[in-house]
């Protein structure tokens, strides 16, 4: 795992005449967490894109360990891994061949490697099925098995527990914490409450505009 | 492991030829409108074969650029709509290889069946028998130029709604110098002359189109997705 922190100074974003991030200040190191809160439309989004690149703020820097994330890009967006809220899965493809195509272009695994995340998240029995036949919970478990697939440090969540079943939210929780115990750092945007009592949490609550 | 930028690239066009043939509707739909629109000429015009010889290039040529427009819309739409395309962005890999992939893909599923299809369309336009090898270069290497250059514009288009129009009026243009080399060079070959001129500009159009359009359309991109 890497041993290096996340750091935002001073996010100042526009979109139009919206000043969505108002001087954003944060810092996750290795093996902890940062739950960020607030009411719809209060920017959750769009500082989770901004942290991990896609979008540029208008003003402040983003420093992953001491450098400046704008410096090396590419490295970057290497060890981190986003979830957006929509699962970015093909209907047309399998749950398997989805993970195959998505993490795939990061890393290289085996088979039981997939497997493994498949059947961690309960995805076993229906990882042949075309995506578009699976539920919206189904879909999220098989997001988060290519969250779990990409073994990247830094995880950027946005509302990883839309959807999902309360057992699914337990297995969101236990994997978030089993990251960030084992030096991991999590992200994470959130409506509901997740059962986090192990982890070191910090908390951002966004206002709204 | 990390991936290789080019497995990562593999792994997006073989993804995307995949996705094809499991929905085949896309594929099919420029096709079927060369089909229609070639078929059309000879029924409006005159069905005298040496009138439509005449014409045959051009139809041909117009009939493709069309077509190959026609399916620009869909490059990047379903891409950008369930996130993958931010995927892409945030792979750690260089998002101009993963674009030249996709429009590798992209010509692969329209140009290639065009180019096939063109002696077909061109039987029924009046063309020689000898002339129609000489009618599938030309289209094939036209609309991988047009599907590069399209490119830039599909990427440019995708946060608009209903961007078709736009897409053929930012495309148009620069599709032009392939549109006039493209049908002269057909125009050659089914009088059975020469060609070779107009295919080696067209040659040249693309390997520029290689090595510049795969840059601007994944700056298009990233604009796109902010």
């Amino acid at each position: 795992m890497s041993r290096r922190s996340i750091k935002a100074e001073q996010l100042h974003l526009w979109r139009g005449v919206n000043h969505v991030l108002c001087g954003i200040d944060l810092c996750v190191s290795p093996g902890e967490m940062l739950v960020v809160t607030g009411a719809n439309g209060s920017g959750k989004t769009s500082l989770l894109r901004t942290l991990c690149g896609l979008v540029h703020p208008e003003e402040g820097r983003i420093l992953w360990g001491e450098q400046n994330v704008r410096q090396d890009l590419p490295q970057f967006h290497s060890e981190l891994v986003y979830l957006g809220h929509e699962p970015p899965l093909k209907g047309d493809l399998s749950a398997r061949e989805n993970l195959r195509y998505w993490v795939g272009m990061r890393r290289t695994f085996t088979t039981s490697e997939l497997d493994a995340a498949l059947i961690r998240v309960g995805a076993g029995g229906w990882s042949e099925q075309p995506a578009r036949t699976l539920s919206a919970g189904q879909k999220r478990r098989v997001a988060i098995a290519g969250v779990v697939l990409f073994a990247a440090p830094l995880w950027l969540l946005d509302e990883p527990a839309t959807n999902l079943d309360v057992d699914g939210q337990r297995l969101v929780s236990n994997l978030i914490e089993e990251h960030v115990t084992a030096g991991g750092l999590v992200i994470a945007a959130l409506h509901h409450e997740l059962n986090l009592k192990s982890v070191a949490t910090q908390r951002l609550e966004l206002s709204s505009r | 492991m990390k991936s290789s930028a080019l497995s990562a690239a593999r792994l997006v066009l073989v993804r995307d030829l995949k996705l094809a043939f499991r929905k085949r509707g896309q594929l099919v739909q420029p096709l079927a409108f060369f089909a229609i629109v070639t078929t059309l000429f000879p029924l409006a015009i005159s069905p005298e074969l040496a009138r439509l010889r005449e014409i045959a290039a051009g139809v041909l040529w117009v009939a493709a650029l069309l077509a190959s427009l026609l399916a620009l819309e869909f490059l990047f739409r379903d891409d950008a709509h369930d996130g993958t395309l931010e995927q892409y962005a945030l792979s750690g890999q260089s998002l101009t290889w993963l674009v030249f992939a996709k429009t590798a893909a992209h010509w692969l599923l329209t140009g290639v069946p065009l180019a096939v299809m063109a002696p077909l369309a061109g039987l029924a336009l009046g063309v020689p028998y000898a002339a129609l090898t000489g009618i599938m270069a030309p289209i094939a290497l036209g609309t991988l130029a047009l599907s590069l250059i399209g490119a830039i514009g599909a990427a440019l288009t995708l946060g608009i709604r209903r961007s078709g129009v736009l897409l053929t009026l930012l495309t148009l243009p620069l599709a032009m110098p392939v549109l006039i080399f493209g049908a002269q060079a057909t125009d050659l070959a089914v009088r059975g002359a020469s060609y070779a001129a107009p295919l080696y500009l067209l040659a040249a159009m693309v390997v520029l189109g290689v090595t510049l359009a795969p840059l601007a359309t994944a700056a298009a991109v990233r604009i796109s997705l902010e």
